[in-house]
């Protein structure tokens, strides 16, 4: 009886303090700050916004008027008839040397580190190493693009040893620049591969090798996938270091190129221009119609490629993400 | 097996000793060549005319990297507090990705952008239309900072979901609200990832070209100036217009070494500024 009429009166009581606790009054400061947080957010969203309908206000005029025929035009003083099959040409080719060049380095040098490496002090002085290489500005890896790429091994990137300013010297110098990301990216999906599953395979006698290509690798391979796939969209958006490599501009070069022969390798051991740099030779033109409208027609079709990659890889790690923790 | 990965690895090495030597072999002829007393006396950078002006440059980049802090420093914290503290999960879901795409737009389509809209719209309205006609410091500085807003929410969002929870109910327990608990708990608890976060953008904002080529107004050459609403060249854009003009690194005696010249200066300060953020972010890991 007695332990009912505690148990009762301390419900009640219970349900003053917690009447009290939550108070009558609105919070109305943290309302406030919690609006001015989602702001902050929502800022973001409206300048992306903003950014997405402006390029599409300017750029979608170019598409509409002339359609195919700006893809696969090549530049011009005219701006009626220039068009950006040579900066097609460039980008594809950049996102190829990428995949070729630093996928297997990147994977590579991961693997090495977090499968083989032992932790001595090498080991942390490449990582800091590799830490600091991502963090550095692109227009410095174009100088890195120029003077070694083009200028020191010119009999290695171009035929000729006269048109030094190659592709291929363009696509390696992104295949570096993009290198260390890659590596850590990997190096994050490795080290999300449960160690059970290594120490079960080492239990039934396989090698370390076997361990790493039938157990980590595989389970690992969304990760890397996603990764790698960024990696192209960076590489393909970047104009900086391919500016200082010595893309081309409205005065040179490029004849020849169209979207028929996109694919054809001996591109590589030519002069170069890119989506990117297209771009930003036009928003830097006197006439309104390179600058506004054939600028942002040429990101339009940048971004659709950089955006439908990216879309891709955060797509794939969410599908990835949900079935792990799931 | 190893040995092969162990090379891959060891490729790391050896691109950060070719940036070195690229830079330091092609760069030395400006540091013996130069003449000093120029480089920081004088007001004129127009490397064509063999003027070389460095602190021209520098102004440039410090302004431009300021307005770039003040506009990504408020907006991407603020982001950051919102998804780590406040959104529910579904609700992160949907905002999240805002952040990963702009972050995923390449840096040149900013460059557009800060000098089609952010000058006539944003610094035309706050300064007057004169002000808003071409790119200015401002425009540029708006554009870098927007650029910047992913990176400095990422790394600060990281540092505050390392806080434990722990700390979040203790404060609750003790009677505090959301608010309180974000502002005087997790976020000083968080405060050296917040300031990883800082340096890393200041870094990012340096070394950023594109954006301050299209949209700083000048073309190849620039006088001092440190009103951020004329037009300037930063270091970078010093270094891309050298670059372009006539399709190659042309000019006078000391205008190639002072591209790599204006590298080097480049690589160390992002360098010092990467190895302090890297000690901060290091700082909160071992905290927790």
């Amino acid at each position: 009886m007695a332990l009912t009429t505690i148990g009762h009166s301390g419900g009640a009581a219970q349900g003053a303090v917690a009447q009290a606790l939550k108070g009558s009054r609105v919070d109305v400061r943290g309302k406030a700050f919690e609006v001015g947080l989602l702001a902050c957010l929502l800022v973001s969203l409206l300048v992306l916004a903003a950014l997405i309908s402006s390029i599409l206000t300017d750029g979608l005029g170019t598409f509409s008027d002339r359609g195919v025929d700006f893809l696969d035009a090549g530049l011009s003083r005219r701006p009626a008839r220039a068009g950006i099959s040579q900066g097609i040409v460039g980008s594809v080719w950049i996102a190829i040397s990428v995949a070729v060049v630093a996928f297997p380095l990147g994977i590579g040098a991961a693997v090495y580190l977090e499968e083989y490496a032992r932790r001595n002090w090498l080991t942390s002085f490449i990582q800091l190493n590799i830490r600091n290489l991502a963090g550095v500005p692109s227009v410095v890896y174009g100088l890195l693009g120029l003077a070694i790429f083009v200028d020191a091994l010119n009999g290695f990137t171009s035929n000729s040893g006269v048109d030094t300013k190659t592709l291929a010297a363009a696509g390696i110098t992104l295949a570096v620049l993009v290198l260390p990301v890659m590596i850590i990216t990997t190096q994050e999906s490795l080290r999300a591969v449960p160690q059970e599953l290594r120490d079960a395979a080492y239990g039934v006698g396989s090698t370390r090798w076997e361990v790493i290509r039938k157990i980590v690798l595989p389970y690992a391979a969304p990760g890397i996938f996603t990764g790698s796939l960024l990696s192209i969209a960076r590489a393909v958006g970047e104009a900086a270091p391919l500016i200082v490599v010595g893309s081309y501009t409205f005065s040179s070069g490029g004849a020849g190129l169209n979207l028929n022969n996109v694919f054809d390798p001996s591109h590589l051991q030519e002069r170069f221009t890119a989506l990117p740099t297209v771009i930003s030779n036009w928003s830097k033109a006197p006439q309104p119609e390179f600058k506004v409208d054939l600028a942002a027609a040429t990101i339009l079709a940048m971004l659709v490629f950089v955006l439908l990659i990216n879309s891709i890889a955060i797509v794939l790690r969410n599908r990835f993400e949900k079935k792990r923790s799931g | 097996m190893g040995a092969v990965f162990g090379t891959a690895a060891g490729a790391s090495l050896l691109i950060s000793a070719l940036i070195l030597i690229a830079l330091f072999s092609k760069g030395w002829e400006f540091f013996t060549d130069a003449d000093w007393g120029t480089v920081f006396g004088s007001d004129n950078w127009a490397p064509r005319q063999g003027e070389f002006s460095i602190s021209t440059l520098l102004v440039g980049s410090l302004i431009v990297t300021g307005i770039a802090i003040v506009v990504a420093a408020p907006l991407g914290l603020g982001a950051a507090i919102y998804l780590g503290e406040y959104a529910r999960p579904r609700v992160r879901r949907v905002l999240k990705p805002i952040l990963e795409v702009l972050a995923g737009v390449p840096s040149v389509v900013f460059g557009f952008f800060a000098l089609q809209w952010i000058a006539p719209n944003v610094v035309g309205r706050l300064f007057g239309e004169e002000a808003g006609r071409g790119g200015s410091m401002l425009a540029a500085g708006i554009g870098v900072g927007i650029l910047t807003i992913p990176l400095v929410a990422s790394v600060s969002e990281d540092a505050m979901r390392s806080v434990p929870d722990a700390l979040r109910q203790a404060s609750a327990g003790l009677g505090a609200r959301k608010m309180t608990t974000s502002l005087k708990v997790v976020v000083p608890a968080a405060v050296s990832g917040i300031v990883a976060a800082l340096i890393l953008a200041m870094s990012r904002a340096i070394g950023e070209t594109m954006v301050v080529y299209i949209a700083g107004g000048a073309a190849d050459q620039a006088t001092f100036q440190a009103d951020p609403r004329e037009a300037t060249l930063t270091m970078t854009a010093a270094m891309a217009s050298l670059a372009t003009g006539s399709d190659n690194v042309v000019g006078a005696g000391l205008a190639v070494p002072s591209l790599y010249f204006l590298g080097i200066i480049l690589f160390f300060f992002t360098l010092l500024l990467n190895l302090l953020g890297d000690r901060f972010v290091r700082k909160y890991r071992q905290a927790y």
